[in-house]
């Protein structure tokens, strides 16, 4: 190690550095401000660190600090931002939710903020050991956010589901990864590729394949792919909805980046063995996400349902493994994580009678009452259904052009068969907004909630008129990944 | 040698007896005294292997922390001791072709890796094999661990300090009735602000 890298890795110091000193305020203030000043306190440190880490030129260069214990390039740039920004916003607009649910305790930012460096550890990790340890480091604060509402039976026992199935796939993962460890003689990426080169794709060591399986299934259970995604309905439904929208966003992009990272370094040369993988998930999430769907009654059950087919989609990018794969991928992402933090924005809005509303019927109405609102969730909707202009559909669109370009053309009738189904219960929702009748009235919704509710739907709307900027960006993030590789 | 192997089947019987004793005793606590002295063996075992640190490891969390662990919930819970053995017969099947398969197992394993060791004696295999050095096995842990894997120690200690935030946010409850000491109250107080002189005039009594 030299004290150089210390430098490199400043904006994850100042997340940790920025965490504790948030705890410390936390616990040495008292009174009802005491919360809100910790939440302050949160979110300029993560302003902070987002500042520090897009001065840093990580995606300028491709670095190995820390002996290789960690890459810095613009892969992980970007998906550290994307997490920082979809956990900060979830946290921003969630924070009235909690306060009026009297859940408005000073450990919510500050495990936040410990969970974004743990994601931030993921994005970057370029050794199994790192891989876990940040895996560890934040499925440990999520654990802790399902079951904040602890006097709720629903909220504990999504806790303890999250925490026990977590375990799981926990101990599936090291024990890939020990298996990985006897077959190549290392836990580096680098040295993993080098052996695998070695080795050449004809003549695997069975060690070594079951070990990628492990560690594949281990990713797949925190992305909720099919068929580990059992656990994704109970636990949206049983935590707080704050919580639920950001383990909706942040969770699934931080846990894509070392799945990506490991396919298309590492296994590059084993392709063939994990393609078949990928695509039986993708296509498997597709599928069940778009009918298991239909029967929901909850909104949360079905944002749920709604997650575990996009992370289908999303896969089929990866399955792909080309650049233009991997970039349709990562816009993927980001426009989900867009429409994600807007429609659970609009669920907190609706509240009535003081308590928060989780039936699809208690929808009906909104229009008479909140028209804006109702428009916005309608946007997101016929977004998230893929519908032309929306930015929904430009996702969908780029990710099955690269599966038909490189010739998977199955996966992309299988994923456009199932947006058709899965924009069924995207469009019944928007029947109910402004077709069923009302009943009473919701309580005024919250100033920072419509803000960020506002601009989700200006990105959304707007971003059929400057497409090629995200895509560029993208493009520039995919490419450090294939360029090592090359080498 | 002779002794390494004398001591060798020393801590394996003890630990195998103890540990057969810790699934037949009748009275828990028993069970894990006894627990506690397999660990100990394990640890006699890990000695003899040359891996003393994890043999320290093993008493220091095993003996030291969960079995104390267990200690505790076996005395503070009520174990029916009856119930406890009633499925023995039920379950002893399957449990006994489990036992029998790892038996095999062992075994099995055990002359392999002495055919393996006979073969990897006749040709210098590419095998990894440690750097011969004086230093003990603790030191050259503590060597790369604070080098080496210093960002993942750190990001252990986040692990840590996380456990810690979780526990107190899950299971600490204030509540309004339970009086609770303040050593910086009590060390505040003096005769001043506690003991008030009142003059009683005869027949009146004392008012509070």
């Amino acid at each position: 190690m030299k004290s150089s890298d210390l430098l490199l890795l400043m904006p994850e110091i100042i997340l940790a550095v920025g965490a504790m000193v948030a705890l410390m305020v936390g616990v040495f203030t008292k009174g009802v401000l005491s919360a809100r000043l910790t939440l302050t306190v949160s979110l300029a440190v993560m302003v902070l660190a987002l500042v520090a880490l897009w001065s840093s030129g990580q995606n300028q260069l491709v670095l190995d600090p820390f002996n290789g214990l960690l890459r810095l390039d613009g892969f992980g740039l970007y998906v550290k931002s994307l997490c920082l920004i979809g956990g900060a916003m979830a946290l921003l607009m969630g924070w009235q939710w909690l306060e009026r649910e009297s859940l408005g305790r000073f450990e919510i930012p500050v495990l936040v903020v410990i969970a974004i460096l743990g994601m931030w550890l993921m994005a970057d990790a370029h050794n199994l050991l790192s891989l876990y340890v940040g895996l560890e480091l934040q499925s440990l604060c999520l654990f802790v956010l399902a079951a904040i509402n602890r006097d709720h039976r629903e909220s504990s026992e999504a806790g303890l589901k999250y925490f026990l199935l977590g375990a799981l796939s926990s101990g599936l993962l090291l024990y890939g990864a020990s298996l990985i460890y006897g077959a190549t003689g290392s836990l580096g990426f680098t040295e993993i590729a080098a052996a695998v080169k070695g080795m050449g794709a004809a003549s695997l060591s069975l060690g070594l394949l079951m070990g990628m399986v492990l560690v594949i299934s281990g990713l797949a259970f925190k992305i909720s792919a099919v068929p580990f995604h059992m656990w994704t309905p109970d636990v949206y439904q049983g935590s707080p909805t704050p919580v639920t929208g950001f383990f909706a966003v942040a969770p699934k992009v931080a846990a894509m980046a070392p799945l990506v990272r490991l396919l298309v370094g590492p296994f590059a040369e084993m392709q063939e063995s994990w393609q078949q993988i990928i695509i039986l998930m993708a296509v498997a999430s597709m599928v069940l996400g778009a009918f298991a769907a239909i029967t929901q009654n909850s909104i949360k059950r079905l944002l749920a349902y709604s997650s575990i087919a996009n992370m289908g989609y999303g896969l089929i990018g990866l399955a792909v493994g080309t650049v233009d794969g991997i970039a349709g991928l990562l816009l993927y992402l980001s426009i989900y994580a867009v429409m994600t933090v807007g429609a659970f924005g609009v669920i907190l809005l609706l509240r009535r009678g003081g308590t928060s509303l989780d039936r699809l019927s208690d929808l009906a109405g909104l229009s008479k009452h909140h028209p804006k609102t109702a428009f916005a969730l309608a946007v997101f909707m016929f977004s998230m259904a893929g519908i032309p202009p929306l930015a929904g559909f430009f996702g969908k669109y780029f990710i099955f052009l690269s599966a038909i370009d490189a010739g998977f053309y199955v996966l992309a009738v299988v994923g456009v068969l199932s947006s058709v189904v899965a924009a069924y219960y995207y469009l019944r929702i928007v029947k109910i907004i402004y077709f069923d009748e009302a009943r009473s009235s919701f309580e005024a919704p919250g100033r920072i909630q419509s803000w960020v509710v506002g601009v989700a739907v200006v990105l959304i709307v707007g971003y059929f008129l400057l497409p090629n900027g995200l895509i560029n960006q993208t493009r520039a993030a995919a490419a450090p990944l294939f360029k090592t590789e090359a080498e | 040698m002779i002794l390494a192997t004398i001591a060798f089947y020393f801590f394996a019987a003890i630990c195998v007896a103890s540990a057969v004793l810790v699934v037949t005793l009748r009275n828990p606590v028993h069970s894990v005294l006894f627990l506690i002295l397999a660990f100990f063996n394990a640890a006699g075992l890990f000695v003899l292997l040359g891996a003393e640190f994890i043999a320290m490891t093993l008493v220091v969390v095993y003996v030291g922390a969960v079995a104390v662990l267990f200690l505790f919930v076996v005395m503070m819970l009520n174990i029916d001791k009856v119930g406890m053995k009633e499925g023995f017969q039920k379950y002893l099947p399957i449990g006994g072709i489990v036992c029998a398969i790892l038996l095999a197992e062992l075994i099995l394993a055990g002359f392999g890796i002495r055919a393996a060791a006979g073969e990897a004696a006749g040709a210098a295999s590419g095998a990894v094999v440690p750097p011969a050095s004086t230093l003990t096995n603790t030191e050259q842990l503590g060597m790369v661990l604070y080098t080496d894997y210093f960002i993942l120690f750190q990001s252990a200690g986040m692990i840590l300090l996380v456990a810690m935030i979780g526990a107190i946010t899950l299971t600490l409850r204030h509540h309004p009735r339970v009086k609770r000491q303040n050593v910086g109250d009590q060390v505040a107080r003096d005769s001043k602000s506690t003991v008030r002189l009142v003059k009683v005039k005869s027949g009146e009594g004392v008012k509070p």
